[in-house]
């Protein structure tokens, strides 16, 4: 096999991998310790856990709840659009959509971030100047992440440089899967190093999981925890190009990881469910596990993101529906 | 006046993967009162139309054998209600074909309609009849249980058109099978009424398939497709297409439940006699130790 | 943790229910008045009165029995068994069809939350009638002999803690096998099983196959004794099962019994400890602790005590305690004030023996029977909260160090009806349930039931089975004897 870059150019830099923070600082020493850190975390068994997902759902959100679930649903939007398709003017239009979502009311709020392919970035950023919305962007060959580790910091580095506040990256499943989890640790790393900006601050890292890959709750929780020890500042389950994405009994288990990781050392993780999130029903019953599992503190769009397109839409309609008291249509949103 | 009413008649279809299409072949064969009457063109399957109906049964069997016991007897007692419903139309079908009086005709539509409660209510009992735990010489738990075959042809009854029909079909899906069925040759009309009943029964589309035609021709393509692990010989008589059906089918080892000399009397307590053969038994061993 | 996300009430409507200001005996088909004083059925949430109930007297239980001997001899026993089970699959039906109906009525009757009547009560009762109409057809199939016969008239006794299931658990099976019943409901929750009168009309089911006789102790015992009463089925607390067992000893009938618990709810320390606070919550907490079954003592490993004690606390904190009838209530009203009387007694005998408790924050309503989750840690074995059934939403923690302290602990009771392990390791699972008396033992969850699994206890649990192939045989006879 031959690489155009030397695929470990980058990762056989001189500085050490810096380590996790305490009271986990050693358990990446060596592949030997990290594996038994990750298994010796609590299982998860899947039967009581989409049970307890499944209780959660059923909560009833009703009147002032409700209306305050999907302005709050709204605000944690990432708008999304990542398509071969895209254009610059695909781009300006959903910019414009994240802003003012509601065109007939200037009461909704907007969305936290428009989410987008590295190479549109800088349109969106400028869609979006002035506005507080942050511009997000896949990076690290999204959404397989089958490329070198050079090209994939370049990814990142370019989609930095057309001024990104967000990465969202992937980690490499293929590695997980083999159990090199030291690799995947030291790939989030090295794009953590890289979302540093010349200018001082820093982009925002949410790592994808795409656990629809890794199919099983205990490699959603084991690759959590990876993903947070190596600095992210974020958990992502997926690119929303595999099938199952967003599911409640694996957002669950994310939950519980941010939970018992800020109450083991006090950093606080987001987490970001992407992709099959298509209803205001699917994002209260969200906040409703995020309410009841990792709590209130993380009820907020910098904690908490939905990764969706139509999402937005139903939230609308529905906003409409309890402002007007009748059902709204299709025909009074913008088709994205 | 009502008796001015010109009837619209029914266009006879297959019942495969949930849909009612026509054969693939195009063809169609009249069929017939006992008194030699036009009664309808229905559709003659090939072994094309098997062939999908092997892949539609196969495509269903996971969903189907995966649902829970209680589920499966929920949607097998809903085929009983939805049936009971249409058992005039029935009742006529089956009076016209078999050549019955209109209250034999009733009578056997009855006996059908039992015959799915009497299977709704073993999906969820087969276990604990025909399972077991297994008290091994050893620190170890073991149990067996019954679990579906698989794909299961059935060549359905040739005389007994639909009481016949519901007791071959009845037991396989019972266990958890999904079918793939070719009806009587002469009277398939009511099988496609049938069909007709389940899809509106919450039936998984796939789980039956129901081809009308002639099981001779069917028959050997099923008996040696290779995705079919199992086939009930109802609908031949013991004897020469029977006995070349089975060897055919010992080319892939499948379950054969085996024609009888001639057609039973069907209203017969059926037992277990016609699930057991479509049900494989897996053991389990688990060690026991702190 | 305050949140801004507080949910809205959402409370179950109660006008799909057409409640009547009195209700009377549904005897040999028909409501009818009942000879003794009426008595009053409380909301316990509210403790407003629900309705005015007939109360049965000796005379009345007479003429129940009677109506039932004769359904036996002229309908029910002579019916095909396959039109029994008919009979079964069409309740089975109404009662999915009205669920909605039964599951508020429950909800106000018992003071349980909708969730639980909607999503547990309701739909296990149907699913025991759905099993066990398919049963009617095939009991020579059931390994309990070639003709197994019913016994004749059933008289049975039910708690107040599941009203309609427990009336399922026990009409369900006596029915398909053949017998016909008079039941007996609890004195505190008489509602469901009234209306459950009205859905034997609508099935068009003979009249005195079923026999619904409201009342308090005197009622049941009258049931009990009454010499044409072939078999007693009895759901409820040890000392009464014990005075039946008195009762019925020296005469023909026959008689299964399903009493307390105290149920040993063991986690060890390689345990999913999530989903085992999930699983000791819902041990303990789910219909209010008034559970037969429920994980009342909490025995988990040393070394991962303080780890799941600081898990449950937290989990237990997002408890909804409140309206029955809201959908997002998690813990509802304590059944009487009866009830509510002796958990705050032998809660207090709990403090008073050096136990610590702990409870969450929040408030409790001021009108109805109300009482907070509470966990007792440093709970010893000798504790009187660590040995008598409470029957409330109170947790003992108690600890051990290996698996033979384990079981030692938790088999160290009178009792016997379930247990729970929680651990990731399927052969400690079966050597711990190989070791635990008791007659349901869930591994890695928690008070599951199921038509087709059978219920009930060791020792002083009770005996007999309630479900499954070993279920029927509580109601025939050829089998044994």
């Amino acid at each position: 096999m031959t690489h155009v870059l030397d695929p470990d150019a980058l990762s056989r830099e001189s500085r050490p991998v810096p380590a996790p923070l305490e009271p986990f600082a050693d358990v990446t020493r060596s592949d030997a310790a990290f594996r038994a850190f990750l298994h010796g975390l609590p299982g998860v068994d899947q039967v009581g856990a989409e049970a307890r997902a499944k209780v959660l759902g059923t909560r009833s959100i009703k009147t002032t709840a409700k209306a305050w679930a999907i302005d709050t649903a709204i605000s944690m939007v990432d708008l999304t659009t990542l398509e071969g398709s895209d254009t610059p003017g695909k781009v300006r239009s959903l910019a414009a959509k994240a802003r003012r979502p509601d065109p007939a009311d200037l009461t909704c709020p907007s969305v936290a971030a428009v989410c987008v392919y590295g190479d549109l970035a800088g349109i969106a950023k400028d869609a979006l100047a002035g506005t507080g919305i942050n511009v997000a962007a896949v990076a690290t060959a999204f959404p397989s992440g089958r490329a070198s580790r050079a090209v994939k910091l370049a990814d990142v580095r370019d989609a930095v440089a057309n001024g990104a506040d967000e990465i969202d990256m992937v980690i490499d499943r293929g590695a997980f899967l083999a159990g090199r989890y030291l690799d995947v640790f030291e790939e989030i790393v090295a794009v953590k190093e890289v979302c540093t900006r010349r200018e001082g601050g820093s982009a925002h890292l949410k790592v994808i999981l795409e656990t629809g890959e890794l199919v099983t709750l205990d490699n959603v929780r084991r690759a959590s925890w990876l993903a947070m020890l190596a600095g992210g500042d974020f958990i992502k389950t997926s690119t929303g190009k595999v099938s199952p994405a967003a599911t409640l009994p694996v957002c669950l288990v994310m939950l519980e990881a941010v939970r018992d990781f800020r109450a083991a050392t006090g950093r606080q993780v987001g987490v970001k469910p992407a992709g099959g999130i298509r209803t205001t029903k699917d994002a209260v019953k969200h906040l409703v596990l995020i309410n009841e599992t990792a709590g209130a503190d993380w009820l907020s769009p910098d904690w908490f993101r939905f990764g969706a397109s139509s999402l937005l839409n139903d939230l609308l309609l529905q906003r409409q529906k309890l402002r007007t008291g009748h059902y709204s249509g299709p025909d009074h949103v913008s088709v994205d | 006046m009502s008796t001015d009413r010109l009837p619209v008649r029914k266009t006879y279809k297959l019942y495969l993967g949930g849909a009612f299409p026509r054969s693939e072949s195009g063809r169609t064969y009249e069929v017939h009162d006992t008194k030699g009457h036009f009664l309808a063109n229905a559709a003659r399957a090939s072994r094309k139309d098997a062939r999908d109906a092997v892949v539609a049964a196969r495509g269903a069997f996971w969903k189907w054998s995966g649902a829970t016991a209680y589920n499966r007897g929920q949607v097998l007692y809903r085929v009983a209600e939805v049936m009971e419903g249409r058992a005039a139309q029935f009742a006529e079908e089956v009076a016209a074909g078999e050549g019955l009086s209109a209250t034999r005709a009733r009578a056997a539509v009855d006996a059908a309609i039992d015959r799915w409660v009497w299977y709704a209510g073993w999906t969820d009992k087969l276990a604990a009849v025909l399972g077991s735990s297994n008290p091994v010489a050893g620190p170890y738990f073991g149990f067996s249980t019954p679990e579906p075959t698989g794909v299961v042809a059935v060549l359905a009854p040739q005389r007994s058109s639909l009481l016949g029909l519901v007791s071959v079909l009845g037991p396989v899906l019972a266990g958890g099978n999904t079918a793939v069925v070719v009806t009587s040759k002469d009277r398939p009309l009511p099988a496609v009424t049938l069909g007709e009943v389940l899809a509106t029964s919450d039936v998984p589309g796939g789980v039956v398939n129901l081809l009308t035609g002639d099981a001779a021709e069917i028959g050997p393509w099923l008996a040696e497709h290779a995705d079919v692990d199992g086939i009930d010989l109802a609908g031949t008589t013991a004897g020469g297409l029977a006995m070349e059906l089975e060897r055919s089918a010992a080319g892939t080892v499948k379950r054969v439940l085996r024609a009888a000399a001639e057609e039973p009397d069907w209203t017969a307590d059926p037992g277990l006699t016609r699930m057991t053969p479509f049900l494989e038994t897996k053991s389990v061993w688990h060690p026991i130790g702190v | 943790m305050t949140s801004p996300f507080e949910y809205a009430p959402a409370p179950e409507s109660r006008s799909i229910l057409d409640l009547k200001p009195s209700y009377g005996l549904f005897v040999d088909g028909e409501f009818t008045d009942g000879t003794g004083a009426p008595m009053k059925t409380l909301n316990p949430a509210t403790e407003e009165v629900l309705a005015e109930v007939a109360t049965g007297s000796e005379a009345d239980v007479d003429r129940a029995v009677r109506a039932a001997r004769r359904a036996f001899t002229r309908a029910w026993g002579p019916m095909r068994p396959a039109d029994r089970g008919k009979y079964l699959f069409r309740i089975a039906r109404l009662l999915q069809e009205r669920a909605r109906e039964f599951a508020v009525l429950e909800s106000l009757d018992n003071g349980k939350p909708i969730r639980e009547s909607r999503d547990v009560d309701v739909p296990l009762a149907a699913a025991h009638f759905f099993y066990h109409a398919g049963w009617a057809d095939k009991l020579e199939h059931a390994g309990l002999g070639p003709a197994p016969r019913p016994l004749g008239v059933a008289g049975q006794v039910i708690p107040w803690n599941f009203p309609l299931l427990m009336l399922a658990w026990k009409i369900a099976p006596a029915l398909a096998t053949g017998n016909t019943v008079v039941l007996k409901p609890a004195e505190t929750t008489p509602l469901t099983a009234l209306l459950f009168a009205e859905v034997c009309q609508q099935a068009d089911l003979p009249p005195g196959v079923v026999n619904i006789v409201t009342g308090a102790g005197d009622t049941g015992r009258a049931v009990i004794n009454h010499p044409d009463v072939d078999k007693v089925a009895f759901t409820g607390s040890t000392a009464v099962g014990q005075s039946i067992a008195r009762a019925v000893a020296g005469t023909h009938k026959r008689l299964t019994l399903e009493l307390g618990g105290k149920a040993a709810n063991i986690v060890f320390d390689d345990a999913p400890v999530d989903q085992a606070v999930e699983g000791i919550v819902r041990g303990i907490f789910f219909n209010q602790g008034h559970v037969c079954c429920a994980g009342s003592r909490l025995l988990v490993q040393e070394s991962v005590h303080d780890e799941v004690v600081a898990s449950l606390q937290r989990r237990i904190g997002t408890l909804r305690v409140g309206d029955p009838l809201d959908k997002n209530t998690d813990l509802g009203a304590i059944n009487s004030a009866e009830q509510l009387e002796r958990i705050r007694e032998l809660v207090d005998v709990g403090e008073a023996e050096g136990a610590h408790r702990w409870q969450p924050d929040g408030e409790l309503p001021d009108r109805g029977f109300w009482f907070k989750p509470t966990v007792f840690t440093d709970v010893s074995p000798a504790h009187r909260i660590a040995r008598d059934e409470v029957f409330g939403p109170v947790l003992s923690v108690l600890t051990f160090r290996t698996p033979d302290e384990a079981v030692a602990k938790a088999n160290n009771t009178t009792y016997g009806l379930s247990a729970g392990v929680w651990s990731e390791k399927g052969s400690r699972i079966l050597a711990i349930t190989d070791q635990l008396r008791a007659g349901v033992v869930w591994a890695n969850t928690f008070n599951e039931f199921d038509p087709t699994s059978p219920f009930g206890g060791y020792k002083q649990s009770g005996y007999g089975r309630e479900g499954g192939r070993q279920g029927l045989a509580a109601y025939l006879k050829g089998a044994e004897q």
